[in-house]
């Protein structure tokens, strides 16, 4: 089976986000004074074969945990969508 | 026969040249060493020097860690070795987990490259044991990401096993507790974002790195004596 993998990344709290703070602080010059708890991460997106989810889950996870994100300052989350067979065959 | 020191050359590495030239000022032998070698017999020590390994894509340091000399450099600091990090040879370190924390982008993510003073907090490592605690340092950085994290319990430890080596005396870039250099538990794994090799000539202002890196060429001969 093939799944759509999106791992999303984002800074721990406590960790400093410079980033996110200087879009929040652009915000009200463009009329966005509504917008709260600005965040910067990043979002990564792969297809990955496994005989199951919940293989797919676990390597997944473990792409995530080794390499795309540093569990030191991140954390991040893993969204898995199975896709359909390639050539729509039944 | 002098020291033999191993500088450590990842594609989008650019100091190791100057690193070099200045090991070879402080008394020791250089030779780069592509990161695809996987043994690193016959150094008596290892820098992994600045720049921008692998093109410092996903973070600073994070594809390095799987090069295959990584494996060489973790057993030759666990072999008590001299290791050192400079600039991306510290977030690579960080990255691989041979020193704890991690390297995060400048406050007010501007790119740094200037003249810093520092502090040498403790004489603790292969790097910092031939100067006093408290003298000063001018040595530069150059970096975008060298705001240097860590949690409150791994600060606690760094602190209470005297392993912050070098402190910023006006903090540029957010580091907790203006830390610019940290070791390891056993002193042999250095790593610092400022650029000792930069400050190895009257030419380029100081000469203060020297000192260090002169420590650290002892460190390695001592160790290889040993």
């Amino acid at each position: 089976m093939r799944f759509a993998a999106r791992v999303d990344v984002r800074l721990r709290p406590g960790i400093a986000d410079p980033e996110g703070a200087t879009i929040a602080r652009a915000l009200p010059a463009l009329g966005f004074d509504d917008v709260r708890e600005m965040q910067v991460g990043r979002c990564f997106r792969f297809e990955i074969d496994a005989v199951d989810e919940a293989v797919a889950r676990q390597r997944a996870g473990a792409l995530a945990q080794r390499l795309l994100a540093n569990p030191v300052i991140e954390q991040s989350e893993l969204e898995l969508t199975a896709l359909a067979p390639a050539g729509g065959r039944p | 026969m002098s020291t033999r020191v191993g500088v450590v050359v990842f594609p989008g590495t650019n100091c190791e040249h100057d690193v070099a030239t200045a090991l070879e000022r402080a008394g020791a032998a250089a030779s780069l060493v592509w990161h695809t070698e996987e043994r690193l017999e016959g150094f008596d020590a290892v820098v992994l020097p600045g720049g921008f390994a692998h093109g410092d894509y996903l973070r600073p340091g994070a594809i390095a860690r799987f090069s295959p000399v990584m494996g060489a450099v973790a057993l030759f600091a666990s072999g008590g070795g001299p290791v050192l990090g400079i600039c991306n040879g510290f977030q690579v370190l960080t990255e691989v987990g041979l020193l704890p924390g991690a390297l995060v982008k400048n406050r007010g993510l501007r790119f740094l490259c200037a003249p810093t003073r520092l502090r040498v907090a403790s004489a603790r490592s292969v790097l910092t044991g031939g100067v006093e605690p408290g003298a000063e340092l001018q040595i530069p950085v150059n970096h975008f990401s060298g705001s240097y994290v860590c949690d409150g319990r791994t600060l606690a430890q760094l602190r209470d096993t005297d392993s912050v080596v070098l402190r910023y005396v006006e903090n540029p870039n957010g580091s907790i507790d203006d830390i610019a250099g940290i070791t390891n538990a056993q002193g042999n794994v250095v790593g610092l974002m400022p650029h000792p090799e930069r400050a190895s000539d009257h030419l380029l202002g100081s000469t203060d790195g020297l000192l260090l890196l002169r420590s650290m060429v002892a460190a390695a001969a001592g160790v290889r004596a040993a």
